[in-house]
């Protein structure tokens, strides 16, 4: 085994770094499209690059989980004969967050899962992933060190971290160090700029500070108490039933599955397409019954999906605290808001119970 | 994009060819189907498949037929929805896609040494007829059968030749009642609930087995707990869209279970509190 697990790019070595690896692969990066919105798109050099930026306005689930992919192609010429496919593609996702990697990996759980999802995995193992530290929150929505996804937990092979005239590199992964062999650009670390590491780090810890006034670890008693909670309802009244939330969410992965059949009405695609729990007929069986009819109870549903049930089942959040959900809320409901309304009725009945 | 085949994918469906079909109310259609090649279903009483049409789309629907009769299976399709409905459209010979058998089905293996009591309401009776034919393919194993059924009206009566056969038989105990009739009817007229009282029970060695429409779980439970079956010893089988039927799409999802891999059939004791159960 190597013993170099850090090694260092100066940023003027940055572009070549980028241009050489879109030469073998294509590479993914975030990228500014004005009004405060990124979104990881192909690149070939790294000045397209922003590495200052906000959640995308996608996650990164999109290149692991498309919104619409293939599953099954028929022809019913040939015998009704049908075809498992997936659409894949080697790539490089560079600049990915701490909130977005804890995303991807909660995405691999479900899908390793048995009855394991061979379209997921087949894809997830043609894409490497290139981690970016965050040197401060992104803004007033992101609750990532609640759930401690502001810093990395794994799930990279290489993890930048940007410490000003260069980034400090951990090499994580065989993969990763492959991609430092093969471009060049890469220095060894000498002691100072482990140093520089180190003041990182210990600066991200007085930025990152837990603005929700609970703990993680009793998150889970407060959703178990909070079912009845009047603080669905006043969700419910606000949610638009649109599903953005979900859409944008790097843990969300429900979908559904319809058959599209081509212009000779003989051959077609059979597609999982992504589905919101926030929509309507989600929960609607053909009896027509309709199991979670409300708002409220779809956007309790979603929550619940978060904090709750997979916990129970994965032993990990569903949230990442990346503040999508709430940055794309038309109705401005706020999953900051939604915890602290839940704490407060929590204390104020504690405290009635006392006095 | 490369588009490559997976050999592995779990959402490629067995082709079963349509032996018979049968047009058992104005709604429901009995689809009587041989998997190729002569395999076996290999399913569980009360388990589900999910069945497609290609081009049209996919739906889960319980097997109605034992396994104990090998060899092919049943189905009971209501045509309510597009695929359905295209079900219903297709003739002997035709070839339909299946997927499963998937979940949890009826657990037998507790059931026997037991008495039974059945109830089903309306299309509750497609899922049961499969523990019914096996119980009566194995009759010896089952204490006190008793089978008590409920639909709108003589119309809508499901597997109307087989409901006979039970009624003659000595080892079961069978009834059924109608919501509303025609005054010919010479039969019960009265929701399920109104057979409950009369069963005579030792409701300590019986399981209760309740299938039929949402709204019908709450009022036939009520009656089995005032006979005083214990609530482990009721099991429902909940009805949910489904759309992959491995727990991953979350269509089924109450709050944090899957009917379709820890149902369809459930324990009542276990989900009796579960919100967006019933």
């Amino acid at each position: 085994m190597k013993d170099v697990q850090f090694m260092i790019l100066r940023k003027e070595n940055f572009n070549g770094f980028i241009s050489q690896l879109a030469k073998t692969q294509k590479v993914m990066a975030p990228v500014a499209k004005g009004n405060k919105s990124f979104v990881f798109e192909e690149v070939t050099s790294g000045d397209q690059i922003s590495l200052k930026y906000i959640p995308t306005v996608l996650p990164p689930k999109k290149f692991f989980m498309p919104q619409r992919e293939p599953l099954v192609e028929f022809d019913q010429a040939k015998g009704l004969e049908m075809q498992a496919i997936v659409e894949q593609e080697k790539m490089v996702l560079f600049g990915v967050h701490t909130c977005d990697l804890a995303g991807i990996q909660c995405l691999n759980m479900v899908f390793s899962e048995r009855p394991k999802d061979y379209n997921y995995l087949t894809r997830k193992y043609k894409i490497n992933i290139i981690g970016l530290g965050c040197n401060e929150y992104c803004d007033e929505h992101a609750s990532c060190n609640l759930v401690n996804a502001n810093v990395p937990n794994g799930g990279y092979d290489l993890f930048f971290s940007d410490v000003g005239d260069y980034f400090i590199v951990h090499i994580n992964t065989h993969a990763g160090d492959e991609i430092i062999e093969q471009t060049k650009f890469f220095e060894p670390i000498a002691k100072e700029n482990m140093q520089d590491l180190v003041n990182l780090r210990e600066k991200k810890k007085n930025i990152f500070k837990n603005e929700i006034p609970i703990e993680s670890r009793d998150i889970a008693e407060l959703f178990d108490k909070s079912f009845e909670s009047p603080v669905w309802e006043e969700v419910g009244e606000r949610c638009l039933s649109c599903g953005n939330c979900t859409n944008v969410c790097p843990t969300c992965y429900c979908f559904d599955i319809i058959d599209e059949v081509n212009l000779d009405l003989k051959s077609g695609k059979r597609y999982r397409k992504w589905y919101s729990c926030q929509l309507d007929p989600f929960a609607l069986v053909a009896g027509g019954e309709n199991f979670r009819k409300s708002r409220a109870a779809r956007q309790k549903h979603r929550y619940y999906r978060k904090f709750k049930y997979p916990v129970s089942k994965f032993s990990r959040f569903f949230c990442t605290g990346c503040g999508r959900c709430t940055r794309t809320c038309m109705a401005g409901i706020s999953l900051k808001e939604t915890l602290n309304n839940l704490i407060k009725e929590r204390v104020n009945k504690l405290w009635i119970k006392w006095l | 994009m490369d588009k490559v085949a997976i050999k592995d994918s779990k959402y490629i469906p067995k082709k079963a060819q349509i032996i018979k079909v049968t047009q058992m109310t104005p709604h429901e259609k009995f689809f009587h189907l041989v998997l190729e090649g002569g395999e076996s279903l290999d399913h569980e009483p009360g388990q589900f498949i999910m069945v497609s049409v290609v081009g049209v789309g996919e739906v889960p629907v319980s097997v109605c037929s034992s396994p104990s009769r090998r060899g092919s299976f049943d189905l009971c399709v209501r045509a309510v929805g597009k695929v359905t409905r295209s079900l219903h459209k297709l003739e002997a010979g035709d070839v339909i896609g299946v997927r499963g058998p998937y979940g949890v089905g009826f657990p037998i293996r507790i059931l026997e040494g037991n008495d039974l009591l059945i109830v089903a309401g309306g299309l509750g009776i497609a899922p049961l007829r499969s523990l019914i034919n096996y119980v009566l393919d194995n009759r010896r194993d089952f204490g006190n059968v008793h089978i008590l059924l409920g639909c709108k009206s003589p119309n809508d009566m499901l597997f109307v030749d087989e409901l006979g056969e039970w009624q003659k038989r000595m080892d079961v105990h069978y009834e059924c009642t109608v919501d509303n009739a025609a005054p010919d009817w010479a039969g019960n007229v009265g929701l399920i609930t109104t057979l409950l009282p009369g069963v005579d029970i030792e409701p300590e060695r019986t399981f209760a087995v309740v299938v039929g429409p949402p709204v019908m779980y709450k009022f036939v439970i009520k009656e089995l707990l005032a006979k005083n079956i214990p609530e482990r010893q009721i099991l429902v089988s909940f009805e949910r869209h489904m759309k992959c039927g491995m727990g991953k799409c979350g269509r089924c999802q109450i709050q944090g279970i899957y009917c379709c891999q820890d149902g369809p059939v459930f324990n009542y004791e276990k989900i009796k509190d579960l919100s967006e159960a019933f």
